[in-house]
């Protein structure tokens, strides 16, 4: 029972760095309606910088970082890697939105590439995984047998605190009231007086954000950076998005703590078993929800 | 008249011909070496997938984009009969040849038994929930591949005998290209372009598309297995995380990039872009930024692929080859066109 609740907390943790990451995949398919396969890459830049940013800030102070300090990284970090989203999108994929849906995965790749072996050339970053500085304090709480380290309260604490703003933002907001306007139908929506170009900066923001984000608390777990850390991250979470229904932020959330979860249980019989899960996982349930657990299916028109 | 017919359904096959007689001659001289053989071969082992991808995303309008599935499962399966069943130095000198060509149909039917038994209930789905499906599905193969100790797991299966030379792959890209050419133009073809360019209308007319998608889908199973199971026998080193999703990926971008629903597009694309990475070695770690960004730039400014749907004659066919014999005068339009916004 003891092992039961231990993994359940693993589970948890690794859950909530995929449901930060499948908001993104979810918020950018919801909208311009394209996998963007370059998303787990941002979980990179934004885990990669915060490495940098640790470094720049123990250079000056030199003594372990402070909450202040910690808080700043973070916030650096992410509206960085929210702006590169946006810059990514007005680049590589803005030309493509009225083009068939596979030259924009394709695209996807090309940039994933780009963003991958971009930062291994430069000279100072490089290929070999450099390690990740700690962030939050560890202290080692003892509940019944049950070790919770203050780290994952923390990263749990601030995951689910991001996607309660986000859900609030989405739902809430009269910007939110635009996002989903321009996700139901783009052009009544740009007939609405909606700057359409804005909404889907701002999702590619907000989806690199909290990729960063995750990036940051995949690290703080795990704690190894490089540069390809966020295609196989990316591909999971991509999965946890499907498996809740693509498109709905509920379905990334409640798809990202289901892989997440089932994924530590599996390892624990098996690594490869572990790697095998998520993908059984995502055929059982399309096979009986075609539209992943919170999916609404479309009707096809003639 | 006749003659000239003749003469010109043969021109392909000199053509080919000709061009290996030219490589085995540049080799003679000291031009292409060994390396440069090898790039070749593997080009056309991406030539085999690249066209067996086309069938389910170019021409029946599916997305299929966990390709190396099927071909890891060729591989596994060609190399376990020439490795594992019957052992390269039981095989005497003479029985080569057969057992190859054993192991390669073997390997394509186990690939095409498994695209029919993943197709049956997945085809059902639509667009990117397929193509995600057919993507864990590569992922399971390589999982699982990864889990089975007698071939290796993750260490991968070494010692494969290297039977397919430059001439076998030759033959294979050719034979490839034949059937893939006929089928296209055949009724299966024509009910796959039906399906791509509106799934509804297809039905209308009478068109099972559920069957026709599942026919696709394990033709193009079959194809990619056999191209594993030459791959194998090329490299005669394979492991489980050679046919990942990078592989897959890769594959999507020779066909798109070479522009999808033209078998031309299959061979300049994979020919192309496997040799361009050869070429850029000189850059060192700068290699695959300048890759990434040539293939971001060919889509962003040539979305029909590097060809634009230019199809080479003897891969065409136009409606005056079909209605030649019942004796019907058709305009020379070619049979396949493709809109603008499809892909």
């Amino acid at each position: 029972m003891t092992t039961f609740f231990q993994l359940l907390i693993y589970g948890l943790q690794l859950g909530s760095v995929y449901a930060l990451l499948a908001l993104g995949y979810t918020m950018v398919y919801g909208i311009v309606g394209m996998i963007n396969f370059a998303h787990g890459d941002f979980l990179m830049i934004g885990a990669l910088s915060t490495v940098f940013l640790a470094m720049a800030f123990m250079n000056t102070s030199s003594a372990a970082l402070s909450a202040i300090q910690v808080i700043t990284i973070i916030l650096i970090a992410m509206i960085g890697t929210g702006l590169i989203g946006v810059l990514v999108e007005a680049i590589a994929y803005k030309p493509l939105r009225d083009r068939p849906r596979m030259t924009a995965l394709i695209t996807a790749v090309g940039v994933s590439m780009f963003l991958q072996n971009f930062p291994r050339a430069l000279p100072f970053i490089g290929p070999n995984p450099r390690p990740f500085p700690r962030l939050f304090p560890l202290v080692q709480l003892n509940l019944g047998g049950v070790t919770i380290t203050s780290t994952q309260l923390i990263m749990l604490g601030l995951s689910i605190i991001l996607m309660v703003i986000l859900y609030f933002i989405v739902n809430k907001t009269p910007l939110g009231a635009q996002m989903r306007a321009v996700s139901m139908d783009k052009d009544a929506a740009l007939l609405m007086g909606i700057n359409i170009n804005v909404i889907i900066s701002l999702t590619f923001f907000i989806g690199a954000a909290l990729a960063s984000s995750s990036g940051i608390f995949y690290a703080s777990i795990y704690p190894q950076v490089d540069v390809y850390m966020g295609s196989w991250l990316g591909t999971k979470s991509f999965i946890a998005a499907v498996l809740g229904g693509i498109g709905d932020i509920r379905g990334a959330m409640l798809g990202g703590f289901i892989l997440g979860i089932s994924e530590i249980f599996a390892t624990s019989i098996n690594s490869n078993l572990g790697y095998m899960i998520g993908f059984i996982v995502l055929i059982l349930i399309l096979l009986f929800k075609p539209a992943g657990l919170l999916g609404k299916f479309s009707i096809e028109k003639v | 008249m006749k003659f000239s017919k003749r003469f010109k359904s043969i021109l392909p096959v000199i053509g080919l011909a000709a061009l290996y007689g030219l490589i085995m001659l540049l080799k003679s001289m000291g031009i292409a070496n060994n390396y440069h053989i090898q790039i070749l071969m593997f080009a056309g082992v991406n030539i085999m997938m690249t066209l067996s991808l086309n069938v389910v995303n170019g021409f029946t309008g599916q997305f299929s984009i966990g390709h190396a599935g099927f071909m890891s499962l060729g591989a596994y399966g060609s190399a376990i009969i020439t490795t594992l069943i019957l052992k390269p130095s039981v095989i005497p000198a003479s029985m080569e040849i057969p057992v190859f060509l054993l192991s390669l149909l073997v390997g394509g039917l186990v690939a095409a038994m498994v695209g029919y038994l993943i197709g049956l209930p997945t085809l059902k789905l639509k667009g990117d929930y397929l193509a995600i499906v057919t993507l864990a599905f590569g992922e399971i193969v390589r999982a699982g591949l990864r889990l089975i100790e007698p071939i290796g797991a993750a260490r991968g299966m070494i010692g494969v005998p290297n039977y397919a030379n430059l001439a076998w792959i030759f033959l294979f890209v050719a034979l490839t290209l034949f059937f893939v050419r006929n089928i296209i133009y055949s009724r299966f073809g024509r009910a796959w372009i039906a399906i791509r360019d509106n799934e509804i209308a297809a039905e209308a007319m009478g068109i099972d598309s559920t069957r026709y998608k599942i026919i696709s889908f394990t033709f193009s199973a079959f194809i990619a297995g056999v191209a594993g199971g030459l791959y194998a026998h090329v490299v005669s080193f394979i492991q489980p995380d050679t046919f990942s999703f990078v592989k897959s990926s890769d594959l999507l971008v020779f066909l798109y990039a070479g522009g999808s629903g033209s078998l031309t597009g299959s061979i300049v694309g994979a020919l192309l872009l496997t040799s361009l990475p050869e070429a850029l070695r000189f850059l060192a770690s700068w290699r695959l930024v300048i890759y990434a960004l040539v293939l971001v730039i060919v889509m962003l400014y040539s979305p029909k692929g590097i060809t634009g749907g230019y199809e080479l004659p003897f891969l065409r066919i136009t409606r005056k080859d079909i209605y030649e014999n019942r004796g019907k005068k058709i305009s020379e339009t070619p049979l396949q066109e493709t809109k603008e916004g499809d892909v």
